[in-house]
């Protein structure tokens, strides 16, 4: 796989290959720790860390320190144009800059199954977050996900207000860090003068302490995507189902759809 | 399957491709006296059959190859959509994949149907080290297996530690309510402290990594916590909503089961698409690689007979003559 890796970077032509040149050389001593395992393996002759000091360098064969000191200077344009991407990566973009891996679970695993690699786990695809910074952020960082979509993915805003159980929350850069468990309503979302409401339907939401808002919800509409006389239809047909349940689940199931309906009616006029 | 019969069908070629035996092939292939036709049409006859389901292989498998890609681009959409549903669990609760409890379930997820390269066969070697590593004193592990194709492999070995086995997910197009209203099950019907799913994650259409997702219990969250690292700050966080922080904590543990869940699932699916993808390419070059070698044999058999039958012509002519 590193070696399809190498391929595909030699081929790319980046439009800064001049000027960076210069910068291979100091780079080509510290291989990056992200690829350092692939090479290592792509390239076992070579070993993982070449030095100016050593002796055996000389006898290693020609083709593989080549190589591998152009994979690391592609490496090292990489480390310092990731913020430009210039290129489009060849993996997917779910993969961050550096993968961690529980270290504890790759020991762990290595003493039990040496042959077969240890499996991924979360950490190595999230991104990773800002530490609780000392004073009060101006903007407040919202992630607001559906099963189907990222409705918003980090995007700064000035306040959010959440339908929690216990009633209208709003949240501020700055509020102290909650769970909170969202009921059926009215999601708003403050940006400057502009305000867009989503209706959800339940879900969780997290205040982080570093101004960070993650809003998990499994269904959301804009609201004046809701047709009011087919809310006003659902809530009738729903009371009367109610009055007329007889098992306990039944009983649940209309309460259920009693509650969505007039959340949804006090939506649609409050 | 394809692989195994294009294999099979180059094993019983292997004594006709050799241009010394074609003597022998004359010989030993059908006797003169079974030959309406002549030997000539017999042995061409074998290899042009050959030649024929061959190509019917390499039609099949670049159909199968069609519908895999076009399959993967629709779900591929929704898999990526679905990345960001897990990301806000693991921002609050972290990773624990070396987390030490009793109960241990693994949840493996796999396809239905085969012709998908090796993913299911990685995600049951990744269950069975998984079991291997949580294997202890006192310590029990169970699995929960989605898929025709583990459910076959894993019940050979460890038929009395299967709680649950769930075929055909994929017979209606996945959505959320389906996957966790099958949360909802397992949950129900599975004592646990730390739910472990193994599934492929999709990293790109020749990649797929295994991949190990821990949910844990809220005992056993409550039990972490106080042990310290990313959980530790759990207690730092307002409990709104709910009666007790227990019931809000369960809640969530059961919706980050089920939103976990729907992503592996989807991850999975698509992996399948592109296994499948990526192996009935390699199939169908390997049937038309196949195909050449055999149109050459063909026409070597074809041009060898009908040398040896004018030989046999003129030399009768020379015969008369001389």
């Amino acid at each position: 796989m590193g070696n399809i890796f190498r391929t595909n970077r030699l081929d790319h032509k980046s439009p800064l290959a001049g000027p960076t040149k210069t910068l291979c050389d100091t780079v080509t001593d510290q291989p990056s720790p992200i690829f350092s395992p692939a090479f290592a393996r792509g390239t076992q002759s070579a070993g993982p860390e070449p030095s100016p000091s050593d002796p055996a360098r000389a006898e290693r064969p020609q083709q593989f320190h080549t190589m591998f000191r152009r994979a690391s200077c592609l490496l090292a344009r990489s480390l310092f144009l990731s913020s430009s991407r210039s290129w489009v990566r060849p993996f997917s973009t779910d993969l961050p800059a550096a993968p961690t891996a529980d270290s504890t679970f790759v020991e762990a695993w290595k003493k039990v199954v040496p042959n077969i690699e240890p499996p991924k786990t979360p950490i190595a695809f999230v991104k990773p977050r800002p530490p609780t910074p000392s004073s009060i952020p101006s903007k407040l960082t919202v992630n607001f996900v559906l099963p189907y979509a990222s409705e918003l993915s980090t995007k700064e805003v000035d306040m959010v207000i959440i339908p929690a159980t216990t009633g209208q929350m709003g949240v501020l850069p700055g509020h102290v860090a909650t769970i909170a468990e969202l009921k059926p309503g009215v999601l708003s979302v403050h940006e400057g003068n502009e305000v867009t409401k989503y209706f959800i339907s339940s879900g969780f939401a997290f205040i982080h302490a570093n101004s960070y808002a993650d809003v998990v919800a499994i269904e959301a509409v804009p609201i004046d995507q809701i047709d009011p006389t087919l809310v006003q239809k659902g809530l009738a047909e729903f009371t009367q189902k109610l009055s007329s349940a007889s098992t306990d689940l039944e009983k649940a199931e209309a309460q259920i759809g009693v509650d969505m309906h007039s959340a949804l009616n006090s939506a649609l006029t409050g | 399957m394809a692989m195994a019969a294009l294999r099979r069908e180059g094993r019983r070629l292997a004594p006709l491709i050799s241009p010394q035996s074609i003597t022998a092939v004359r010989s030993s292939v059908i006797s003169q006296e079974q030959a309406p036709l002549g030997l000539r049409s017999i042995s061409t006859q074998i290899v042009r059959n050959r030649m024929k389901s061959v190509k019917n292989i390499q039609k099949i498998t670049k159909a199968m190859k069609m519908v895999a890609a076009s399959k993967l681009r629709a779900i591929q959409v929704r898999a990526e959509n679905s990345r960001g549903l897990w990301q806000p669990f693991t921002a609050l609760l972290g990773d624990s994949p070396s987390v030490d409890v009793k109960k241990n379930v693994i949840v493996t997820i796999s396809s239905d149907k085969g012709l998908c390269g090796g993913i299911n066969s990685t995600s049951v070697k990744t269950s069975k080290a998984l079991k291997k590593l949580t294997a202890g004193p006192d310590k029990e592990t169970k699995y929960v297996v989605l898929g025709e194709k583990a459910k076959a492999q894993l019940i050979r070995d460890s038929k009395k530690d299967f709680e649950l086995s769930i075929t055909e997910l994929q017979k209606n197009p996945l959505n959320y309510t389906q996957v966790s209203v099958l949360a909802d099950d397992i949950l129900k019907n599975v004592e646990y402290d730390a739910l472990r799913i193994v599934f492929n994650k999709f990293q790109s259409v020749v990649s797929f990594l295994p991949t190990v997702a821990t949910v844990l219990s809220p005992e056993a969250v409550e039990k972490e916590a106080e042990s310290g690292g990313k959980l530790g700050e759990l207690d730092s966080y307002e409990i709104e909503g709910g009666e007790t922080k227990s019931e809000v904590l369960q809640n969530l543990g059961e919706f980050q089961f089920s939103c976990v869940l729907f992503n592996a699932v989807l991850e999975n699916a698509c992996s399948e698409q592109g296994a499948r993808m990526s192996a009935m390419d390699s199939s169908s070059r390997n049937a038309g690689d196949m195909l050449d070698r055999l149109t050459l044999t063909y026409n070597r058999t074809r041009q060898a007979s009908i040398t040896t039958e004018l030989i046999e012509i003129i030399s009768g002519a020379s015969a008369l003559e001389g």
